[in-house]
């Protein structure tokens, strides 16, 4: 099956925004050739054409909350969203701390075969922060786990965190941190300022995130592995990449939609769907999250996508578990939030969540459509606009704070390793692989 | 008044609000010095304590003050933990008695912000009996009420409020109450129970006590809870006592009219001397007997017919 996307606007990634048509051919990006004989002609015009978006942060709850989300589920969710790989935290049920576990996902992933599922690896043995993980045996197995994190939860042991780097330097592979100092965080609900102080609710103060980001950036720069902070939210952490990054320290960052389109005075009405970890900060901060996003400090755009039941949602605030839904929105809210105020142009937000996500894997398939690349491509329409509405959505929960909102920009086809995994605006039930 | 469909917060509440509160929960006060203590006023209307938190006190004041306008009254105790552990959810809950059809729900729950989202599920009027350390609204009006009866006017005041501001829901409604009404609070304690965004709140900060104390017409003592010892946010009980504690000697200070006051219940011997809580000073006492008037006073503007004038005739 071949398709000629004709006369779209194609946002590479590489910096180039031009119009051009894009011929895609067994399963690969081919040369456009003067007459596409055969190929299903798709009319882009007035649509951005884009490498599949990846996704660096997500929660696919299984193994061991299929309830809430499976990969088949959260594949299918990214697909609508315009995603062609995401990257599966580590932290289910069991713990993805063995080379069995993330064979399992990868292997999964490839059965549903609607994205690439990339599965992270944990640093530690369940997560506890105290013996490593099998991070061997992972990096060999046919997972190949490029990225390794405790996520959900800080390293808290310096020593560990030094030695696990060191370890993972050798392989080449990533240390990534999720900051959060447990002692100053601790039975935190939402950050520490005017807000918390007013709602009686505990804080979890900027510091709890920016000590342990400062202390990681020390750790990479004495043993030289790559370090990857994950879902920065406070100004001060920007600040501290941006400064380890003119050093010469091998630091990359993530944001999230949320900590750029939202602030802590939205926890005003204490929905717990506004609960989530790293907290949403101040205005301040989400000011510096969008400076770091247009200047490079930050390098990733990431969605979190975290799935809750409705009960567990609907919980007293103080009760309710942190986490919302990302991979269905997070387009949109960069189109709208970001994009379509100036704060940063197509080329940037194309990079901030396809080829950035891309270098920092380390993915060959993914984030191009030069010639000769496997077809990953996304098209959307920039000026759609479309109201959230999370019964439509392909997770299987809905826990999102955006229900009702007006975005604008909207996915209309998918083509995963040239196969169409989305078709104007449809995830298709069964990829042809 | 009959806009006050919930009282979740003192922020719904401007100073002609708040007044008229006070002057019906006045009026309402003489119902319980007759022998026979009971309007109709509430007759065929139900109230339900819905207490995730123990407090005899506040549950029992709002229990009386419901019965003496003649509401039924049902009582719901639970443990949220436990409750959540059983998958039983708030939720639930609040459909529960919304499908028994009561007309006011007064909530009392650890979770800050238990209260607001109730208010959301059900169509019952929502009373917050306090929620985490957010807000006692309801205390509040108790206390304004007290210091109105003594002082007249409470514009231009000076209330000091003394300890763990930090945890205190009783702290952030008075704050809010007091700064309606006019008057000037001081919020006085270690620096480690003082949220820093207090300045914000039309308060002054104060960590020594003895440079207020002899300028304030109100003392007001905060209990200090004994649960957050293993915080470190002090050295110990008798170090906070030295230094934060009213005594005899710092009580002798105080200007000849000044009110020495305590949401209960007290730790005497630490954040106040027994002698000082039974003097003349103190009036602990009367600020539970009015939390019976300020209490009726709101069921009665919520949920009966204020547009018709208190009336406060006849007994049943």
């Amino acid at each position: 099956m071949s398709f000629l996307i004709s006369g779209g606007r194609v946002v590479d990634g590489t910096g180039a925004d031009e119009m051009r048509d894009v011929l895609i051919e067994d399963g690969i990006i081919a040369a456009p050739r003067v007459t596409s004989d055969g190929a299903e002609t798709i009319d882009a015009s007035g649509l951005v054409v884009a490498p599949g978006l990846v996704d660096l942060h997500t929660h696919v709850r299984e193994p061991g909350r299929e309830d809430e989300e499976t990969i088949a589920t959260a594949s299918a969710a990214a697909a609508a969203g315009g995603y062609t790989a995401i990257c599966a935290m580590p932290n289910t049920d069991p713990v993805a701390d063995s080379a069995a576990i993330v064979e399992k996902v990868w292997a999964q992933g490839r059965e549903v075969g609607l994205v690439d599922v990339i599965p992270a690896g944990a640093l530690s043995r369940g997560l506890r922060g105290e013996r490593m993980a099998d991070i061997g045996e992972m990096i060999r197995s046919p997972a190949e786990v490029r990225l390794f994190t405790d996520d959900g939860r800080g390293v808290q042991n310096a020593l560990f965190a030094r030695r696990t780097m060191e370890y993972l330097a050798g392989f080449d592979a990533i240390y990534a941190e999720h900051c959060e100092d447990d002692g100053l965080a601790a039975g935190g609900q939402m950050h520490e300022g005017n807000w918390s102080a007013a709602l009686g609710l505990r804080g979890i103060p900027a510091e709890a995130e920016e000590l342990m980001a400062a202390r990681d950036i020390a750790l990479a720069r004495l043993t030289g592995c790559r370090l990857h902070l994950l879902h920065i939210s406070t100004a001060g952490t920007v600040k501290l990449v941006r400064r380890a990054k003119a050093e010469g320290v091998r630091v990359t960052a993530e944001a999230t939609p949320h900590h750029f389109t939202l602030d802590d005075s939205a926890l005003e009405s204490y929905d717990p769907h506004l609960k989530v970890n790293p907290p949403l900060r101040t205005h301040a901060d989400r000011e510096a999250i969008v400076d770091g996003l247009a200047d490079g400090t930050i390098d990733a755009i990431a969605t979190d996508h975290a799935p809750h039941s409705m009960e567990e949602k609907e919980m007293e605030f103080t009760y309710a578990p942190p986490g919302m839904l990302g991979l269905e929105t997070a387009l949109a809210l960069t189109l709208t939030e970001l994009v379509a105020p100036g704060r940063i142009d197509m080329a940037r937000a194309v990079e901030l969540l396809a080829t950035a996500p891309t270098r920092i894997l380390g993915l060959e398939d993914q984030g191009s459509i030069a010639m000769g690349r496997p077809a990953n491509v996304v098209i959307f329409d920039p000026d759609e606009t479309w109201t959230v509405d999370p019964g439509e959505f392909h997770s299987k929960t809905r826990n999102t704070p955006y229900a009702g909102r007006s975005l604008t920009g909207r996915v209309r086809h998918v083509f995963f390793r040239g196969a169409r995994t989305v078709a104007d605006g449809r995830v298709l039930e069964e990829a042809p692989v | 008044m009959s806009m006050l469909k919930h009282l979740l917060s003192m922020d719904q509440l401007g100073a002609g609000e708040i007044t008229r509160i006070l002057d019906t929960a006045e009026s309402l006060r003489q119902v319980t010095d007759r022998p026979i203590k009971k309007l109709p006023t509430l007759r065929g209307r139900t109230v339900c304590n819905l207490f995730y938190e123990a407090s005899t006190r506040t549950r029992i004041s709002f229990e009386l003050a419901a019965k003496r306008l003649s509401a039924d009254v049902i009582n719901f105790s639970a443990d949220a933990k436990s409750s959540v552990s059983k998958g039983e959810s708030f939720k639930d809950t609040a459909w529960t008695l919304e499908a028994m059809g009561v007309d006011a729900i007064i909530v009392r729950h650890g979770s800050s912000g238990a209260p607001h989202q109730l208010a959301r599920w059900v169509k019952a009027s929502v009373l917050n009996a306090g929620d985490g350390f957010h807000e006692h609204p309801t205390q509040a009006l108790l206390d304004l009420f007290s210091i109105r009866e003594r002082f007249k006017d409470l514009e231009d005041l000076h209330v000091a409020i003394v300890g763990d501001i930090v945890h205190s829901r009783v702290a952030r409604s008075n704050v809010k109450g007091l700064v309606t009404m006019g008057a000037k609070v001081t919020l006085v304690g270690p620096a480690t129970l003082i949220p820093a965004q207090a300045k914000d709140w039309g308060a002054t900060i104060e960590h020594d006590l003895d440079a207020v104390i002899e300028d304030v017409d109100v003392c007001y003592l905060l209990r200090v809870q004994k649960e957050r010892q293993n915080e470190q946010l002090y050295p110990s009980d008798r170090e906070y006592s030295i230094l934060w504690g009213l005594d005899r000697r710092r009580a002798s200070r105080m200007k000849p009219e000044a009110l020495v006051m305590h949401p209960g219940p007290m730790n005497r011997g630490v954040e106040i001397a027994a002698d000082v809580s039974e003097s003349q000073r103190s009036i602990v006492l009367d600020q539970v007997a009015n939390g019976l008037a300020v209490r009726m006073s709101l069921l009665y503007l919520m949920l009966g017919k204020p547009e018709d004038g208190v009336d406060v005739g006849a007994s049943v």
